[in-house]
Order: structure tokens, then C-alpha cells, then sequence
């Protein structure tokens, strides 16, 4: 649920990497490491920015880039994707060994999982052999430290042959001692030379003959070593992208072609054929790790003995979805219970304000139409959309983000993949759902994280099928008023807990219905595998986590959410109040909308708050009472009671809302969705789908529910 | 010691890998995490379907499908503490 400018909308691409240097002399330093090893962490605490961490492998989808200052020199920060080899098998894999390779960094800074040593290693030594002016930053030692496990820093740094810092970035902890390091190794004349790792005699004896001739080829634009193992590996993208930035051609060249056959051919002899090289020279790298992790890390006790018992907890056949769901019932209930009174104090003070706001336009003698305009049209709706919106998700926000850091989200991956194995998607499908919870777009940039782009697809269509921060509000207002009763009891607000989290379990059910539809549709295909990482659980840092959610999330939402709707309020207003033909514009909206609207249980007003509404959701319900009160005649409205009393004197019956809350979860996308998609697919045919996809199964949903209704006759 | 395929491994069952009979990307991907002949993998959780399922490979929990794991042949050991196991699946 990262939600910032960069990660939603416009920003969202990243369409090639261009360094920013404030200074011709800032030195950039690419920040490298396996996925989930607070690598974002240690780049948001250097950099002072506010990169999106949370405790799930893949978070940051795209390359951000930051500057420190450090004993007066620059220093531009890359972050790069989080991988576990740069052997560019994925997406991720390119373009972190991309930027090692072409990307002009003074220095790499490889962050390592202190609890998870041996496994980080392995990335480390291949960064080495790419990039020798390298620091190792031993990250999250706290953690370590909690489980029993000790790790020799300065052993481990004579075995790697480069410094070895250190860290627990989350307490900040460390990043000093990490920067002298990065200003040393930077500056430093010469490189430091770690001890290669040494692969089986035949390929080292091809590796040595290869590497005489690459040298002046490659005139020390890149290691002769690492390139004469790819070069015998075929890797085609590594060779084209040298084509391109260095203006290095090898397949082109002659020599090197006839020497890289005979060394296959004596390769051959001794029994690796082209199958084994790559296995051969990864398992080499990985016992180096493995022997190297021996020498230098101890550990007391078995570190993950509590882990496993929560994952009993969270992941068991008896207990993982019952406390899914419960898990879920209880963030909306805190969320619901919590709201209800700032949300009742805010709408007073706002509509206080509204008030003192009506006396100063009548001292001024001012127009009643600019009045109108400004005061009901343009505030009153930014007053309905603050009173509303920012309670629950101030409270929302933070309680996910919670659960977020502590690491749950993986585990719902995990509960979840075999239904979406079902629907022939992936599971990390189920990390894009949680986060668009937060917020459509940013689940739907989050769908990098897929490899397969057939699931990727199926995950970018479907995401929109669970409400996100902006639909919350509205579907709790409306089960508020129609099926719980407005008083603030503790039982009431319990109840629509259960009814939201039904809603919720009704919109997963439709992605899984839709993903498979898909899959036995347009989106043929088989699941491709997949690996799904379940990390340490690590305890939340509160603080940190309410401070950022309100600060980064909460006022970046509100405030794009408060930018529609002064101006939406200011429209609506308009075509309340400009009249043709003795009949206001938004009437004849309305009613030309009206009849197809009844048709799906909604009325003219409910639909055209839906298409006003598509720049942000938030504006909806504000839409609707601004519909209603344009020529209605009710006045005091601060509360829902009062809302509701309004809602029934329009003609909303159970069904009305009943219809409203399947159309709110089941329509099209929000236009930031939209053009995030249209980004993402750089498609106008899978952007215009996935804006039909959940308009058509709203559509059809609330038509079925209205029309079974109305044959009963119960409506 | 006997012949198992990784998904056929209980809950608090280790085995060490024999053999990866599995094409180039799953293969690559399994390597990269340090799945090599020779590893010793415990299986620490079944999800409620008991698909996927997840393993301690060299000190991280990856969890892995059935239809990927039945590719990695291991020779396991027997079953420590049989009265602790999971339900089978």
C-alpha cells in the first residue's frame, strides 16, 4: 500500500533510470540486496525520504533514487529491486545488474539479512565479481541479536575481501559507520580485490583462456573475469545490452566467437555440457556462501521456534482462515468504533465553519449565487468528504500497516495461493489485493511484483474488486445507516465490522471468479511457478508506523481526494442551479439517467454520483446528498441519522443500499486506476477491460439482486 | 532413509536434496535460493489446503507449490517426532 506520488498515476513508470546529481562531483552508490532485507529501510534512513517498507518481499517495484550528504561530499542513493542473484532470470534481475553494469555507480553497498546470512551471500559474492568496490552491510543485527544468532563482522570481512559494516537501520543504528565505509571505498584509488570464488577446474581453465582476449575488449568498462562466464553462459540480454550502452560487440567479433567454441568444446570433453555450466557454477557460488557463512556466524538456539508456532496460528488448516477473518473484522471494527466520534466532532466543527462562513458572505452583501457556489457547492462537499473520509482511514491506515510490518501479509499469500492456483493466477496476486486496499492504483503498479505477465494481467484486471481506502466510507456509511442503526454502541459498530468484512469476502470472491474466468478465457495459459518468501515476523515499530501512515498516506489521499471534490461540489452546485427549459441541468441528468439506474436498484442521482465520482470515490456519497439536496428542502444534516432521513425521503429502501454497496465495490476503476493500468499494460485494449471487467459484473450483479428482489416482491 | 519428493515431506519432516527434475526457470529460480543437490530443507508449514506448502532452506521459508516441490528429490529422514506431525493433507 505504498502510496506516494511516485507510486500511483503518472509517476508510476519508471521509464529508464536518469541519476540525478546535484553536484558534478556527488558519487552514486547502488543499493543492492535479496528482496525484504530492510534494504528500503537503510535508503529511507540515509536519505531522509520515505520510500514505502513493509515486511513482504517486492515492496519497492520500482528504482528510487535519493541523496545524503556525508562529511560534506554528495552522495546520490539508488535502490535498486530487491533479487536474489544477478543471473537476470526476472524482470527485477535486469535491471538491478543493468545499473551494476551500465549504470556508472562509484560504489555498491549489498544489503544482507543478518538472520538469513548464508542465503544473502550468495548475492553478494556475484555483486563482487561484478563490482569489486562493494561495502556489505549486515543488516537487521537487532533481530539477530533477539534470535541467538551472532555473525564475526571483521571475519566475515577478510573472508569477502571488502568492508563488511554492521546495522540495524531500523533504529538507526550503524548507518554512520556504513557511510565512512561507502565515503572510503568510494574515494579510494584503487579498488579492493576480493577473493574470487572458484569454480570447478574446467570452467576456470575456460574462464582464464577467455580472459587475455576480453580485457582490452572490454578496456576495464567491466571485470574480464564475470564477462568471460557470461559469455560462456550465452546470456543474449547482457550481450545486446552491451551492444547498446557500451558500444562492446562481441557476438559480432570474430575472435571471441572461435575462442568461446573451443573453450565449449573442451568444456564438453570433460563432461559439463550447456545444461550443467549454469547449474555448476550456481551450486559453486552457493556452497562458497554456505562455507563462508560456517566460518563466520554462530548460533545458540534454534532461531525460529516462536515464528513456526505463529505460523501454526496464521497458516493451519484449522485456524488460518478463521483468524484471517477475524484478523480483517477487527481492523474494521477498530476502524469503525474509532470513527465514529472524531467523524461526528469534525462534521460539527466543519459545518460550524460553513455556518460562520454564511454570516461573513451576508455581512459582505454578497451574491447569493457566489454563495452558493463557494459555500454549498464547493466547501460544503470538501467538508462532507473530510468528515467522512479522514477518520477511518487515519485509523485504517495505520492498523494495516501494522499488520504489514509484522510481517502477516505473505501469510495471506500463503492461506490464499491454492484458490488462486484454482483460478490459474498467482499468489502473490493476494499481496496486489491487500494493497489495493489501500488504494487501487498503487495495487495495481504493485502487480510488478508477478513475473508471469499472463498473471500479472489477470492481477492488474481484477484488483479493483476490493474496495479501496475511498470506498471504505461509503460502504460503512450506508451499512451505518440501513442494517446496524447510527447510535456508537460497541455491539452495533461489532455488527458492521461483520456485514464490511462480508462485503470484502463478496469482492475476493468475485476476483477469484474473474481470474479464472480470465484464465479460461482471454488470458489462456497454465500457472507458471512460483516462490513465495514467508519472512521473520518483526515487531511493528508503532511509532514509526502511525507517523508515516498519517503523514505519508493519510494527508496524501485526503489531499487528492479534497482536490476533486471542492471542484466536483463546485459542478454540482452549477447544474443544480443553471436551468433549461424550467428544469436544472443536473435534473435532466438525472432523469435521463434514472431509468437505466432503477434497473440496477439505483436511482439517477446514485449513478451520476458513480460517473462524477470517477476522478476520486471518495466524492460519491457527498454527491448523492448534494443531488438530493439541490431540491430538497432539508437543511441540517450533520449526522447520519439525519442523512438517512434524507436518503428515505428520496425513496432509498434496504434495496436502494443494498445495491449502492454492490455498485461501490463492483464499478469501473477510479481514473488514477485507469491511467495507472494504461500505464502498466501500455495497452488501450486491456485498460478499456479492465474498466468494462467490474462495470459489467456491477452492472449484472446489481441488476440479478434488484430484479430477484422485485419479482419476490420484497421491494 | 528414503526416497521422498519435496511436497511428499510432513510438517516438521527434513530431507536433503537428491536431485532438481525440473526445465531452466523453475530450476534457475530454486538454485538461486540455494536449492542445490545436497541442501537440507526442512518442511516447516502446510497451508489449509496443504498446497502450497513451506520449506527452511539455508536458514530463509520459501513456500513452494506441490506441482514445483514434486520436481525436487530428496532422500528424508524419518519423521522425528511422528505424535507432533500436521493432519496429513
Amino acid at each position: 500500500m505504498g502510496l506516494t506520488k511516485s507510486s500511483t498515476g503518472a509517476g508510476a513508470v519508471d521509464g529508464g533510470l536518469v541519476i540525478r546529481r546535484e553536484r558534478p562531483d556527488d558519487k552514486v552508490i547502488a543499493l543492492a540486496g535479496n528482496p525484504n532485507v530492510g534494504k528500503s529501510t537503510v535508503f529511507n534512513a540515509l536519505t531522509g525520504l520515505h520510500q514505502h517498507t513493509g515486511n513482504w518481499p517486492g515492496k519497492t517495484v520500482a528504482n528510487a533514487q535519493g541523496r545524503c550528504e556525508h562529511q560534506g561530499r554528495g552522495y546520490v542513493l539508488v535502490d535498486l529491486p530487491g533479487t536474489y542473484s544477478l543471473m537476470a532470470h526476472s524482470a527485477e534481475e535486469a535491471v538491478a545488474r543493468d545499473f551494476l553494469c551500465f549504470g556508472g555507480a562509484d560504489c555498491a553497498v549489498v544489503v544482507c539479512d543478518a538472520t538469513c546470512l548464508e542465503r544473502n551471500l550468495n548475492l553478494v559474492l556475484q555483486t563482487l565479481e561484478l563490482m569489486p568496490r562493494t561495502v556489505v552491510c549486515v543488516n537487521l543485527l537487532d533481530e539477530a541479536r533477539r534470535k541467538g544468532v551472532r555473525v564475526d563482522l571483521d571475519a566475515l570481512s577478510r573472508r569477502l575481501g571488502v568492508p563488511v559494516v554492521g546495522t540495524s537501520a531500523g533504529r538507526g543504528e550503524g548507518l554512520e559507520e556504513l557511510m565512512d565505509a561507502v565515503a572510503a571505498l568510494s574515494s579510494a584509488p584503487a579498488p579492493p580485490a576480493p577473493a574470487p570464488v572458484r569454480y570447478l577446474a574446467p570452467i576456470e581453465a575456460a574462464v582464464s583462456a577467455l580472459e587475455p582476449l576480453l580485457a582490452p575488449r572490454l578496456d576495464g568498462r567491466l571485470p574480464a573475469r564475470w564477462t568471460a562466464l557470461r559469455l560462456l553462459d550465452g546470456n543474449e540480454g547482457l550481450l545486446s545490452s552491451m551492444e547498446h550502452t557500451l558500444g562492446i560487440c562481441l557476438r559480432a567479433d570474430e575472435a571471441v566467437a572461435q575462442a568461446v567454441a573451443a573453450q565449449w568444446d573442451a568444456l564438453q570433453a570433460a563432461g559439463i555440457d550447456r545444461e550443467a555450466f549454469l547449474d555448476r557454477v550456481v551450486s559453486c557460488l552457493v556452497l562458497n556462501a554456505e562455507d563462508i557463512c560456517n566460518g563466520t556466524l554462530t548460533q545458540t538456539a534454534r532461531s525460529d521456534r516462536r515464528d513456526r508456532r505463529l505460523d501454526r496460528l496464521f497458516t493451519s488448516r484449522a485456524t488460518g482462515i478463521p483468524v484471517m477473518l477475524l484478523l480483517l473484522a477487527a481492523v474494521f471494527w477498530l476502524t469503525i468504533q474509532g470513527a465514529n466520534y472524531p467523524s461526528d466532532l469534525l462534521s460539527r466543527g466543519l459545518f460550524w465553519i460553513q455556518d460562520r462562513l454564511s454570516d461573513l458572505f451576508a455581512y459582505l452583501n454578497a451574491p447569493d449565487w457566489l454563495h452558493g457556489l463557494l459555500v454549498l457547492g464547493a466547501y460544503r462537499t470538501l467538508a462532507w468528504v473530510v468528515s467522512v473520509m479522514l477518520p477511518p482511514m487515519a485509523i485504517f491506515f495505520p492498523l494495516f500497516t501494522l499488520l504489514e510490518d509484522f510481517g502477516y501479509l505473505p501469510r495471506v499469500a500463503f492461506v490464499l495461493d491454492h484458490a488462486f492456483q484454482k483460478a490459474g493466477a498467482c499468489g502473490k496476486q493476494a499481496l496486489t489485493l491487500c494493497m489495493g486496499f489501500g488504494c487501487n492504483a498503487a495495487g495495481v503498479t504493485g502487480c510488478r511484483i508477478i513475473d508471469s505477465p499472463r498473471e500479472r494481467l489477470i492481477a492488474m484486471l481484477t484488483n479493483n474488486f476490493v474496495p479501496c481506502n475511498g470506498r471504505f466510507p461509503t460502504l460503512i456509511a450506508i451499512i451505518t445507516m440501513f442494517f446496524v442503526g447510527s447510535s456508537a454502541g460497541g455491539g452495533q459498530s461489532l455488527l458492521s465490522a461483520l456485514l464490511l468484512t462480508g462485503v470484502i469476502v463478496l469482492g475476493v470472491a468475485m476476483t477469484f471468479a474473474v481470474s479464472r474466468l480470465l484464465s479460461g478465457t482471454l488470458l489462456k495459459g497454465v500457472p507458471s511457478s512460483f516462490t513465495l518468501e514467508l519472512p521473520p515476523y518483526r515487531r511493528p515499530r508503532i511509532g514509526q508506523v502511525i507517523v508515516r501512515s498519517v503523514l505519508d498516506r493519510t494527508l496524501f489521499v485526503l489531499g487528492r481526494a479534497a482536490a476533486v471534490a471542492a471542484p466536483a461540489g463546485l459542478v454540482i452546485w452549477l447544474c443544480a442551479n443553471i436551468t433549461v427549459g424550467g428544469t436544472s441541468v443536473l435534473q435532466w441528468c438525472t432523469g435521463f439517467l434514472d431509468p437505466f439506474a432503477r434497473l440496477l436498484g439505483l436511482d439517477g442521482v446514485i449513478l451520476m454520483a458513480f460517473i462524477l465520482g470517477f476522478p476520486a470515490n471518495e466524492i460519491v456519497i457527498p454527491i448523492i446528498m448534494m443531488g438530493y439536496l439541490a431540491t430538497g428542502t432539508l437543511q441540517d444534516f450533520q449526522s447520519l441519522d439525519s442523512l438517512r432521513a434524507l436518503l428515505i425521503d428520496n425513496g432509498w429502501t434496504w434495496l436502494t443500499a443494498v445495491c449502492t454497496m454492490l455498485f461501490s465495490l463492483m464499478h469501473w476503476p477510479c481514473s488514477t486506476t485507469c491511467m495507472t493500468v494504461g500505464k502498466e499494460t501500455k495497452s488501450l485494449k486491456w485498460t478499456l477491460l479492465a474498466f468494462a471487467l467490474p462495470t459489467a459484473a456491477g452492472m449484472l450483479v446489481c441488476a440479478l439482486v434488484a430484479g430477484a428482489a422485485r419479482l419476490a416482491g420484497c421491494a | 532413509m528414503n526416497e521422498l519428493s519435496l511436497s511428499a515431506l510432513q510438517v516438521g519432516q527434513s530431507a536433503r536434496v537428491v536431485a532438481l527434475h525440473t526445465g531452466s526457470a523453475m530450476r534457475r529460480r530454486l538454485m538461486d535460493i540455494g536449492l542445490i543437490p545436497g541442501t537440507y530443507v526442512t518442511c516447516v508449514a502446510k497451508s489449509p489446503a496443504g498446497d502450497p506448502a513451506a520449506y527452511r532452506i539455508r536458514g530463509a521459508v520459501i513456500a513452494l507449490r506441490a506441482c514445483d516441490a514434486d520436481t525436487v528429490h530428496t532422500q528424508a529422514e524419518p519423521l522425528l517426532h511422528p505424535a507432533r506431525r500436521a493432519v496429513p493433507a
